[in-house]
């Protein structure tokens, strides 16, 4: 085995655009394992990570490439490393966009620009978001890694101007019925939404498409709104938009709960609505503030697409897929085929939501969980490589995306550890999210297939069974075809539920039924 | 009086795209004006030039 590595000085792509060459590359026979990254810091260490070092990428620079392969032979690192060109080349061809150099001269071209997109490395949003923000523009800010303190200028500069800052952190926005960042293709509608996290926001719109409602706007507001530090700034401007807004009827705001402080200015605000507003706050425990008038409280999102629905004159409820027919056919069969050594449910989530609203019906149920992204702080794991017990595990959290793409466009760690869990002796259900919809992965479920039939097959040669539950969060008008995504995984035995709140709760009977009804964790 | 965030709902959005470029193509997927900008760091990524520039602005 052998590595070599090359650096292109002044030469930025971003990391999606990388990791389509990095695929590339890493399909030539021979080669063991490639990384194609730019040289920041964090992508050194990742280097160092797998021996390839050397004085050149010690002196890289953030807007230096690097291209690290280990591969079986020095030939075959110098036939990767001489295919680099054409493969930077055929993919730069493949973008049609006009292309500007920098946020000035675009706003030059177009004065009448009335929203900045950003989504570069976290330390220099900085600049870019101040600059769009002086000149008008509001702001949907998909990088994290922002700190506290420039957050809440941004938002306190773009608050005196009444312009938005959707992030830092932010996922998804649909404004208008047009999907910002990770969206889905759903029906316009009366109903308004506002959170802090993509993947709730995805999963309450698509929802309440399923439900025959539609969307008029959802808000991002970034994952520490609500936190004390920024009071909940975006929340309470969109709260105010949504409420002058004529399409919108009715507010739902999706979210973890919100620190005491903004609990606080948020309660009278959404007594002085005068639109009904749904709270789903998920983890939520003994409220001590008294409930506002005109709120209307939902444990989970599905009971947040209930109320909301519900609320909406006009709309009635008419679920046209939800996979419980089959869900039902199976359950008896599951609990049966289950071997009095397989006890637990490790869910490997690419949504942040789904893993907490996971712990929380899981918990509900008097299921022990942990997390690296735990509901309850004394269930943190030790090291998220190592599941105990009933383990949910968001692997779109910091640890696993320093340096790569977010799960729910690589998820080539997920499909790792979907192996490693499903072939745990202990492991009885595996539960899984599965996210269609813009900037979403062409065909998640393809990607994740290969190693959910090879854990089943493992466990199936041992006289097991391998449970494996998943929720579809996207449209029929995804760009990714819904239908097929589901009879990819209905084909491989994946149980299917149209929300993750179903998933989970199908989960917690499995296990519940299986050990008698007593607490497994 | 429409105020800047009611205009920004009742559109339509003419959209400055900085960074990844899959985000401007699915919004033009979607029939919205995008405007991309090559993004690069600034100053080469030099952290005490980007400090001393953001002080300069």
């Amino acid at each position: 085995m052998v590595s070599g590595f090359v650096v292109r000085p002044n030469e930025y792509y971003d990391s999606v655009f990388l990791m389509g060459i990095n695929k590339r590359l890493a399909e030539t026979e021979g080669v063991l394992q490639t990384a194609v990254l730019m040289g920041s810091e964090n992508n050194k260490r990742l280097l160092a990570d797998i021996g390839i070092v050397g004085d050149k990428i010690d002196a890289a620079k953030p807007n230096d490439l690097i291209v690290g392969v280990v591969a079986e032979s020095d030939g075959i690192i110098e036939a990767v490393i001489g295919s680099l060109e054409y493969y930077l080349t055929v993919q730069e061809v493949s973008v049609a966009t006009e292309q500007y150099r920098s946020m000035d001269e675009a706003l030059g071209v177009r004065e009448d620009a009335n929203l900045a997109v950003l989504s570069i490395p976290g330390e220099y949003i900085f600049l870019e978001a101040q600059r769009a923000l002086e000149a008008g523009l509001h702001t949907f800010i998909f990088s994290s890694n922002v700190s506290v303190d420039e957050e809440l200028a941004l938002k306190l500069f773009a608050a005196e101007r009444n312009l938005l800052v959707m992030g830092p952190d932010c996922g998804t926005s649909i404004l208008g019925g047009k999907g910002i960042g990770f969206a889905n293709a759903v029906r316009q509608g009366t109903i308004g939404a506002i959170g802090p996290s993509g993947t709730g926001l995805q999963e309450f719109t698509t929802l309440v498409h399923h439900a025959g409602g539609g969307i008029s706007h959802a808000i991002g507001t970034g994952s520490r709104d609500l936190s004390n530090e920024i009071g909940g700034i975006t929340t309470l401007m969109a709260l105010d938009a949504l409420e002058d807004d004529s399409e919108t009827e009715v507010i739902a705001i999706i979210s973890k709960p919100p620190d005491k402080r903004v609990l606080e200015e948020l309660f009278p605000r959404i007594e002085a609505c005068t639109k009904s507003v749904v709270g789903c706050f998920l983890g939520i425990e003994g409220l001590s503030e008294k409930l506002p008038e005109g709120l209307h409280l939902a444990r989970t999102i599905d009971e947040a697409v209930d109320l909301t629905t519900t609320l909406t004159s006009g709309q009635i409820a008419d679920p046209k897929y939800t996979g419980e027919d089959t869900a039902s056919k199976l359950a008896d069969e599951i609990k049966e085929a289950l071997s009095p050594g397989q006890r637990f449910i490790r869910g490997l989530f690419a949504g942040g939501t789904f893993c907490y609203q996971s712990q929380q019906i899981l918990r509900d149920a008097g299921l022990e969980t942990y997390s690296n992204a735990p509901i309850d702080r004394t269930h943190k794991l030790e090291h998220f490589d190592e599941s105990r017990g009933h383990t949910l595990i968001d692997m779109g959290d910091e640890e696993y995306t320093v340096g790569r793409p977010h799960p729910m466009i690589d998820s080539t760690i997920r499909a790792r550890r979907i192996l490693s869990e499903g072939q745990a002796p202990n492991v009885a259900v595996l539960l899984l999210d599965v996210v269609l919809g813009h900037n979403a992965s062409a065909d998640p479920v393809g990607d994740l297939l290969e190693s959910i039939l090879k854990a089943k097959r493992a466990r199936r040669d041992q006289g097991e069974e391998l449970v494996v539950v998943a929720s579809i969060c996207g449209t029929e008008d995804d760009p990714q075809d819904l239908d097929l995504q589901r009879e990819q995984l209905e084909k491989a035995g994946v149980i299917v539920f149209d929300s993750n709140g179903k998933a989970t709760h199908f989960c917690s009977e499995v296990i519940m039924s299986a050990s008698g009804g007593s607490d497994v964790g | 009086m429409l105020d800047k965030v009611d205009e920004l709902l009742s559109g339509p959005l003419v959209v400055i795209n900085v960074g990844l470029r899959g985000f401007a193509e699915s919004m033009e997927e979607q029939e919205l004006e995008v405007i991309q900008v090559d993004w690069k760091p600034p100053a080469g990524g030099d952290q005490e030039m980007i400090d001393l520039l953001e002080d300069l602005l």
